[in-house]
């Protein structure tokens, strides 16, 4: 599903944030990228988000290599992708239903249509009834629920997240982990970024330890 | 794949009925399959919730639409000044008059007779003949030389006939009309005042060419100024048109609520340079009409009809579309997101 083949990345003026990565995420696996901060984990991420590109390798993507997406052609290869940020990224001045349906109405869906997969997102992250409020008015794990619930709602192939728990307490993260587990076991994707090996350790998948912008040996 | 055996546990989650629909299909192009009646009420939503936005910052807005309408009032206000202009001379038509004035001793029948004739001549519109009778009436009347006019033996007037051109000749074919007069039998001499009309006309064409130049940098000017809020606007929202692009959505999709904005800022500009001109009409009319009344004109000041009004609002509109399409282009690609991710 995800798969990459000897890619570096180096910003202009700074040091190699990934080099000589290969990597392979199978259809329907769940796994999480650790390491110490600095090592690539975001790097990663937006490489299969195409928010960057390589400097020298391969990124493919659901069968498609991001090198052939071109600019215009970015946003429709987004919408396969679910993200989930560590700060949740929600319009603050738009209600709950309207931050989750986003990806919909961007997609040009129907407003009964939307209103119901709408609907299913927040049952699913529990937050259903909550739809009329706004985001401020929401607890952080609850926010990061919301987050979740737009990065789904538009029936993702992929999902990835960043930190997802990196603003919550040991037990919300656990339940958000248990979310992104039970959207796992529907079939989607999923790649966490997260340095709390503790929780991961216990969660027991797949990990995927990048050092230096490499994996660590025995990954 | 695994996607497939997975899908039908998804679907009984979700609770749908219909078969989930594919993200890939809809990632082919946000038109097609959209049906044109989503398509319609997405821009419908656009068109009032942008509406919304502005009137939820009537301060701001106002403003801008101001500068807008100021800008547009402009050549709309020197517009009415160059119709008014045309309506002065068109109205003095009696200003183009040719007064021939004939021989001594032509008889009163003779100059009917070169009325007539003159009638038919190219070029001119009307004849009429003052009978050196009349003059002479009317001279006693008018002059306050009533005394001395009583004490002719015989009458010192020759007949005359008025010739009036057709109404648009160009001063010199008036002329030319003037000169082939003066030289018929009877004729003795012809009194015309074109050169006053060609000074006016001339006049009227610098006025009427500075109002199109003047029409054109302003428009410029209007579509800066709304570029210039479109980016401030742009600016402001930047978390969004981030948050937007990182699920996915086209630069088109992000433009349209920055590019209705723009056509509401112009259309309010064009509104209140409507405010403007006719409020100044207000205010002039009475003033014009007392000047007009102690030149014995019943003239008035004609505002803007209602095409012209509606050039100046479909204008605004226009522009302010224009103005946020150059602004949005230009600015929405510069956001890209994830910089922070």
């Amino acid at each position: 599903m995800i798969r990459f083949e000897h890619v570096f990345k180096r910003y202009p003026g700074s040091h190699e944030a990934l080099s000589d990565l290969s990597l392979h995420v199978r259809a329907g696996e769940m796994s999480f990228l650790t390491g110490h901060s600095g090592a690539g984990k975001s790097t990663l991420l937006k490489l299969i988000a195409l928010i960057e590109r390589p400097t020298r390798g391969q990124v493919i993507v659901n069968g498609q290599n991001t090198a052939r997406v071109s600019r215009r052609k970015i946003p429709a290869y987004r919408r396969r992708i679910g993200m989930v940020f560590q700060d949740h990224k929600q319009l603050q001045d738009r209600t709950v239903f309207d931050n989750v349906s986003l990806p919909l109405l961007v997609a040009g869906i129907g407003h009964r249509e939307a209103g119901r997969r709408v609907r299913a997102a927040l049952d699913q992250v529990g937050l259903l009834g909550k739809e009329k409020l706004a985001p401020v008015q929401l607890s952080t794990g609850e926010q990061q629920r919301v987050g979740i619930a737009r990065a789904v709602v538009s029936k993702p192939d992929i999902l990835i997240a960043d930190e997802p728990t990196g603003n919550l307490d040991p037990d919300l993260s656990v339940e958000i982990m248990e979310l992104f587990q039970r959207f796992n076991e529907v079939g989607v994707t999923i790649v966490i970024a997260s340095h709390d090996h503790q929780l991961v350790e216990r969660l027991g998948m797949r990990r995927l330890e990048l050092e230096h912008g490499r994996l660590a040996a025995g990954y | 794949m695994a996607r497939r055996k997975n899908r039908p546990i998804r679907k009984t989650r979700t609770g749908e009925s219909k078969p989930a629909r594919r993200n890939k299909a809809s990632s082919q192009s946000e038109k097609r399959n959209n049906p044109l009646g989503s398509y319609l009420l997405r821009h419908l939503q656009n068109f009032l919730g942008t509406l919304g936005r502005i009137c939820r910052h009537p301060v701001s807005s106002l403003m801008t639409m101001s500068v807008i309408g100021i800008a547009l009032a402009l050549p709309a206000a020197l517009y009415v000044v160059v119709e008014n202009g045309r309506a002065i001379v068109g109205g003095w038509d009696s200003v183009a008059d040719l007064s021939v004035y004939l021989d001594r001793q032509v008889s009163a029948e003779a100059a009917d007779e070169l009325a007539r004739a003159l009638r038919d001549e190219d070029g001119v519109a009307a004849t009429k003949v003052i009978y050196a009778d009349e003059a002479l009436e009317q001279f006693r009347e008018l002059s306050g030389f009533g005394g001395a006019v009583d004490g002719l033996t015989e009458n010192p007037l020759p007949h005359l006939v008025v010739v009036r051109p057709r109404p648009n000749l160009a001063p010199q074919a008036i002329e030319a009309l003037g000169t082939a007069i003066s030289g018929r039998p009877g004729v003795d001499v012809v009194q015309m005042d074109t050169e006053w009309v060609s000074r006016f006309q001339g006049l009227l064409d610098i006025v009427r060419r500075g109002v199109a130049l003047a029409a054109l940098v302003l428009a410029v000017g209007v579509i800066l100024i709304v570029g210039n809020t479109i980016r401030l606007d742009i600016e402001n929202r930047r978390d969004e048109i981030e948050v937007s692009k990182l699920i996915g959505a086209s630069d088109v999709f992000i433009r349209r609520p920055f590019l209705y904005s723009g056509f509401w800022y112009g259309l309010g500009g064009g509104a209140i340079a409507l405010l403007i001109v006719f409020g100044g009409m207000w205010l002039l009319r009475g003033p014009v009409q007392r000047v007009a009344g102690l030149y014995g004109s019943d003239f008035t000041l004609s505002g803007l009809h209602f095409p012209a009004a509606l050039a100046v609002l479909a204008g605004g509109a226009v522009l302010g579309w224009l103005g946020s399409w150059f602004a949005s282009t230009r600015h929405l690609r510069q956001i890209e997101p994830g910089q922070d991710l």
